[in-house]
């Protein structure tokens, strides 16, 4: 091989190895990419039936129930328009409460109960997701909190 | 006392002029020629420099003496808050840590100005000129968007303390640490522009820069571990790493940094792949700007960001596109000029260090993907979108494994020429060794589940055993053994350990969420753990419970994890602190969660194979980086390249 041509197999071999990694790495986004969807996307039915994604809004008041002594809470999130039921299981984060911000993923079942496997609150008292924030003041320009 | 926050808010100013003054003569001086210009960069370098330290120790001071009437101290610190936190708060928030960045930037380019002295003049002015320029940007952007010297009136009777989530002794050296890492990624920069400037690129000039690379990236390695530390025992989640966008932004500049250092180790050792060294030290600032972008402008969801106020993210973007764009156009100008036209083998060192590079650049182009698409689909309405740890894992995975498997081989590949027979031996027989101890871990220490694990493991080790070949090779044959062999097989062991923990953390951690009454035990990858009840703790500002959790096994107890839940006063937020117990190759880790009622708390349980070494292997990396920086090469290397390429010691690198 001359050097020439050593050098475009060099070539062609990166590119091609380039090009894989590209490919796959797309794969990978469209695969595992979440959407975040907020209670009135969900009740006009934006939300997708069998993949994950993220509802954010705020723990409606007085929506907190735990069954006693045991991991299962459920909670339900609002935008002020709408509300959806949320389960989950496990430990909440240390900032979880009711009135506040939050945003959980999971999956959303045919009786339209959403299935938490993950639950994030906001990191301090002045902070809410952004995400959240905006959908808020979407649904409700006045009396939103700020985030 | 009184007019402290005046004084640092003056030296700011003045700091600013002189920043301006040496951007000019350092840019200028050369450009036009003018001697005495090129000799008045250093006195407007130090004079600076000097006011920016001011500038900081009276911010210091303002936080240590409780000075709630500047605005910045009331909303950081509080009455109660312990000396070591209030010196910490100065770069708990927005204002200050870009105080502190620009300090650590004067302490870079005072280092770089006494080393520069063995440069030529106008070589050494064009570096600190450019350094000029980008102090001058960040000390503009604070002193028109987030001066940290604000006067509140009427001052307030306390302050608002400091976030609770920051007061802790690992999170109050990891900025920092960090920022030196980021910082000092200018200094190549400045290199870089210089070179381009100047129009000329010799090995001497990767043998200038290599060092102060080597020493930013070992402080960005502990800076970005002493992060991840942190997060795993103060979140209460247990993990080490969660591709937050913040941790992304450190990592990127971290892996572009790894590349730079490679391909400096070839434009400095055969004078080849100029241009491409240069792209590098040009990215990896911009993505330590870029960092500073999204961390700062609070566009991105995360723990993080302090700060939301768009002004300073347009100032911020302008600077990054002034800079990034600057730099860009002036490579493709001037990089045409730099061409190396040597050739070597497909099997030589540098076509290993080639795909060295191509792969970290992969690798850091998927993060960059993945941490930059919720904004672009943000920005073009596409909807809101989040990429975690699914995206990320398996596309950072596609090319580090590659990577690791070159390394164990590329070490030992000869400069220009392919003969890698020499040392096929060691390496096939060090190979096998590493087949048997992953099999060994997989099938009899840990008990199944192959695959990935098993790949991984094989490649950990093959690293460990590959790296130690050379330096046992140099021992028996009593050649001489330079610090740049020491630190290069020291960080290639270290990350072999890395694969290795971080293979065993991934695959073998079990971990379980549980609701538990006092007296009541649940038994978690092998430990018993009994909950013996809840105590009040009172700490300087804030009180709390910590729960009592006997971990024992086989009926043997070995440690008492006491688990926190602090509320703090002035914020009246709950914080978690984790109990953590380290055995010898585990770690056995009790999350305190809530009051369920009927008696009974959640406990998150979670037993942790080798992550510790996790954390070392970093710190080993970093020690491995700042051994080689202190090479004498890099302190002898004087003057224009006389050297025949290729001479000396055949494999440093």
């Amino acid at each position: 091989m001359t050097p020439r041509r050593r050098r475009l197999f060099l070539v062609i071999g990166i590119l091609a190895g380039v090009a894989i990694a590209g490919v796959l790495t797309l794969q990978a986004f469209r695969e595992n990419v979440m959407f975040f969807f907020d209670p009135s996307q969900v009740a006009k039915g934006e939300a997708p039936a069998h993949e994950r994604f993220r509802l954010g809004g705020m723990v409606e008041e007085g929506s907190v129930v735990r069954s006693p002594g045991s991991l299962q809470v459920q909670f339900t999130v609002t935008d002020f328009q709408q509300s959806v039921p949320v389960h989950y299981t496990g430990v909440l984060p240390d900032l979880f409460r009711e009135g506040q911000g939050v945003v959980a993923h999971g999956r959303l079942g045919g009786d339209g109960v959403f299935t938490a496997d993950e639950v994030l609150a906001k990191h301090d008292e002045n902070y809410m997701p952004p995400e959240v924030s905006r959908s808020l003041k979407a649904v409700h320009p006045e009396g939103a909190p700020q985030g | 006392m009184e007019m402290l926050p005046e004084l640092g808010h003056f030296a700011l100013v003045l700091a600013l002029l002189l920043a301006g003054l040496q951007a000019f003569f350092g840019i200028a001086g050369p450009a036009f020629g003018r001697q005495r210009w090129m000799s008045a960069v250093i006195p407007a370098t130090a004079g600076s420099a000097v006011m920016v330290v001011t500038a900081f120790a009276c911010l210091v001071a303002s936080f240590v003496g409780f000075d709630f009437s500047v605005a910045y101290v009331a909303q950081n610190s509080n009455s109660a808050l312990p000396l070591i936190y209030r010196i910490a708060a100065v770069w708990g928030a927005h204002e200050g840590s870009l105080l502190l960045w620009i300090v650590l930037l004067a302490g870079w380019t005072i280092a770089v100005a006494f080393g520069a002295s063995r440069l030529p003049q106008h070589f050494s002015a064009r570096v600190l000129g450019v350094l000029g320029i980008v102090s001058f940007g960040f000390l503009l952007f604070t002193l028109a968007t987030s001066n940290p010297f604000l006067r509140l009136i009427p001052a307030a009777v306390d302050g608002s303390d400091l976030n609770p989530l920051l007061q802790d002794p690992a999170l109050a050296l990891h900025p920092p640490l960090l920022y030196t890492g980021y910082v000092g990624f200018a200094v190549a920069f400045a290199f870089a522009i210089a070179a381009m400037l100047e129009g000329k690129l010799d090995q001497t000039w990767a043998r200038w820069t290599r060092p102060w690379t080597l020493a930013a990236w070992a402080f960005l390695t502990v800076g970005i571990a002493l992060g991840s530390w942190w997060a795993y025992y103060e979140l209460g989640w247990g993990g080490y790493w969660f591709w937050d966008p913040v941790e992304n932004a450190s990592f990127m500049p971290w892996l572009i940094g790894t590349a730079l250092i490679h391909s400096l180790a070839v434009t400095d050792k055969r004078g080849l792949f100029k241009s491409w060294t240069l792209l590098l030290s040009i990215i990896a600032f911009s993505l330590s700007l870029l960092g500073t972008f999204l961390v700062r402008s609070g566009v991105l969801v995360s723990v993080h960001s302090f700060a939301a106020d768009p002004a300073r993210g347009i100032f911020i973007l302008a600077f990054l596109v002034i800079m990034v764009g600057g730099a860009l156009a002036l490579y493709a100008w001037r990089a045409p000029l730099l061409k190396s036209d040597a050739g070597f083998e497909l099997t030589s060192r540098e076509s290993f260090l080639l795909f060295n590079n191509i792969l970290l650049v992969i690798a850091a182009a998927t993060v960059f993907g993945g941490t930059l698409a919720p904004l672009i689909s943000d920005t073009l309405g596409l909807g809101t979108l989040s990429v975690g740890t699914q995206y990320f894992n398996p596309t950072f995975l596609l090319p580090m494994l590659p990577l690791i498997a070159l390394a164990s081989v590329g070490m030992h590949a000869n400069w220009k020429r392919g003969r890698l027979a020499a040392r096929g031996r060691p390496l096939i027989a060090t190979g096998l060794i590493a087949l048997a101890v992953a099999l060994a871990a997989v099938f009899g220490y840990y008990g199944g589940r192959p695959g990935l694990a098993l790949a991984s493991f094989l490649l950990g080790a093959w690293l460990v055993l590959s790296s130690l070949v050379d330096p046992f090779d140099r021992l028996r044959r009593r050649l001489s053994m330079p610090r740049a062999i020491v630190g290069m097989t020291l960080a290639h062991m270290a990350l072999g350990v890395f694969v290795i923990s971080v293979t065993a953390v991934e695959t073998y951690t079990t971990e379980r969420d549980v609701a538990v009454a006092q007296g009541e035990s649940v038994e978690v990858g092998g430990y018993t753990f009994r909950f013996d009840g809840i105590d009040d703790i009172h700490g300087p500002n804030y009180d709390g419970v910590h729960a009592i959790v006997q971990v024992s096994r086989d009926g043997k107890p070995l440690a008492t994890l006491h688990p926190e839940k602090r509320r703090y006063f002035v914020q009246q937020s709950v914080m978690t602190e984790a109990g953590i117990e380290s055995q010898p190759g585990r770690d056995l880790f009790v999350a305190l969660g809530e009051d369920l009622g009927a008696g009974r708390w959640s406990l998150r349980i979670q037993v942790r194979p080798l992550i510790n070494y996790v954390w070392l292997a970093a710190l080993l990396m970093a020690l491995g980086g700042s051994i080689a920086a202190s090479d004498r090469r890099y302190r002898t290397a004087r003057a224009p390249a006389t050297e025949p390429v290729g001479a000396g010691q055949g494999s440093t690198a």
